[in-house]
């Protein structure tokens, strides 16, 4: 019995002394650490303003996709310029949502930097409009359904005080509805951060490619990539965290 | 009669269709400053319509509305400036569920009137004092009764400070125990000179605060007299038949 412990505790200082030097080879060493933490820098620059981008993309959108389902009949009968710009601009959106959904998130990267901003050597400027033009396909549909979810009725109390259309959605609309829309919208910033993890394929080094490139240096995979997933982790628990304290705050008009 | 009142809103000819439903078929009326205009009719008759088709929440199919003498259905009138004027109550409260109270009040008064947000707030703070609420005006919406609710959207519309007020069956969503507070605000209002335009089935009401009451049925208007005419002498077969329903 005794024996069987000794093997153990040997064992243990043995896996100790390897993780040490594994730990070692893979973080301290020419301060690889301070990759990751380059890498991690880069994708949340990155994911921040193509959030911000998806986002004013998103509202553009989905208030001219709900304003044509909505009131496009109205203005139709009622004729003029109007009806026609509207007709145009959803036309546009359509094709926008149709591109960017049906193509995979790589190749649009890969389009925007190899062929779109090919004298561009911003990569990490051509990563946010990529990822926030592709995310605001996304943000666009939640923000139509959440648009769609508002009563009709706060619809007409706005314009009946003498708001016009704009006025309206601004002020009554669009904050009711991102009230709604909040856990949705959480979802597809969790799903954001996660994708731009392939933002290496146009030479960026952010989280992902900074994990990769310790790899191909110490020739270990476990630690180096755990790490990367566990980083992943921390930020997508802090994230709902904060969107679950920011949707207590808002509903603090519903007790 | 108060022929030489100044004709506030003059409808002319009023059509409105759904699809393929005729709502409206032909409605005219005028409706003079100070006067308390009550519709009633039964359910489905376009009365509804009418009321939305005054302050065009419902674009008509055709005929005119004129407001002061404004043709407010032509294409190229600026309506929200016309809608700042007429005040509009929703069956539904349709209070902003988001804001406070006072909030509420205030927002549209700041945003288009231009008011300073003291003067918004000294504004909307009076008007709730006369109905009886000051003392929520921090409170959001969810947190008020039926009756307080209708109140708040009541004086919220007299924020704006109004020409006419609309009121789209202000008092059928309502449990019948707030019922009365509601049509208390509504009488003062009446009393004290304002215009208004009043869709329901408070036949009380009708008799004791209109200056005109209206029966409209199947998109017409069948029978339009001052209250005590309208009730005790109804001229119309189906206006009888109504009233021998509902009172």
């Amino acid at each position: 019995m005794a024996q069987w412990f000794e093997n153990l505790w040997n064992g243990i200082q043995l896996w100790a002394a390897d993780f040490a030097a594994e730990f070692e080879l893979n973080f301290i060493k020419g301060n690889r650490w301070k990759w990751l933490l380059d890498g991690l820098q880069n994708t949340l620059v990155i994911t921040f303003f193509a959030l911000l981008l998806g986002i004013a993309l998103g509202v553009v959108i989905a208030v001219i996709r709900s304003t044509y389902d909505k009131n496009g009949e109205t203005m139709k009968r009622r004729g003029g310029i109007g009806y026609v710009l509207l007709k145009i601009a959803n036309v546009i959106c359509n094709i926008y949502l149709t591109v960017i959904r049906g193509t995979p998130m790589v190749v649009q990267l890969m389009i925007m930097y190899f062929v779109v901003f090919a004298s561009s050597n911003n990569s990490i400027m051509v990563a946010v409009i990529a990822f926030g033009i592709n995310s605001g396909a996304y943000v666009a549909e939640i923000f139509r359904s959440g648009i769609m979810a508002i009563d009709k009725g706060q619809f007409e109390a706005g314009r009946s005080l003498g708001f016009n259309y704009i006025q309206t959605m601004w002020y009554i609309v669009v904050p009711q509805m991102f009230k709604v829309v909040l856990p949705t919208l959480c979802n597809e910033f969790i799903v954001l951060i996660k994708e731009t993890s392939v933002a290496g394929y146009v030479g960026i080094m952010d989280l992902t490619k900074a994990g990769e490139l310790i790899t191909g240096r110490t020739f270990s995979y476990f630690m180096p990539l755990i790490a990367v997933a566990i980083i992943y982790l921390i930020l997508v628990v802090i994230l709902t965290r904060l969107v679950g304290l920011l949707e207590r705050r808002l509903r603090k008009s519903e007790h | 009669m108060s022929i030489e009142k100044e004709i506030l809103i003059d409808v002319q000819d009023l059509h409105k269709s759904f699809g393929s439903i005729d709502v409206l078929k032909g409605v005219n009326a005028q409706i003079r400053r100070g006067d308390v205009m009550v519709v009633i009719g039964p359910s489905g008759s376009g009365k509804s319509t009418f009321l939305r088709c005054l302050n065009l929440l419902e674009d008509p199919t055709g005929g005119k509305v004129f407001f002061e003498g404004v043709d407010i259905t032509a294409p190229k009138t600026n309506i929200d400036r016309h809608r700042q004027k007429m005040g509009m109550v929703f069956q539904q409260f349709n209070l902003f569920p988001h804001m406070t109270i006072l909030k509420n009040m205030t927002i549209a008064p700041m945003k288009l009137l231009g008011k300073s947000k003291a003067e918004a707030e000294a504004k909307a703070m009076e008007l709730l004092t006369r109905v009886g609420l000051a003392d929520r005006a921090n409170a959001y919406p969810s947190q008020l009764s039926g009756g307080q609710k209708q109140r708040i959207a009541i004086v919220r519309a007299l924020c704006m400070d109004p020409e006419v007020m609309l009121f789209d069956e202000p008092t059928s969503a309502l449990d019948p125990e707030m019922v009365g507070e509601v049509l208390e605000v509504m009488k003062e209002l009446a009393h004290d000179g304002m215009t208004m335009v009043v869709v329901t089935h408070e036949m009380g009401f009708a008799r004791e605060v209109g200056t005109e009451v209206v029966f409209i049925d199947d998109g017409v208007i069948l029978e339009q007299a001052a209250p005590n005419e309208f009730f005790s002498n109804p001229k119309h077969p189906r206006l009888k038949d109504f009233l021998s329903k509902v009172l």
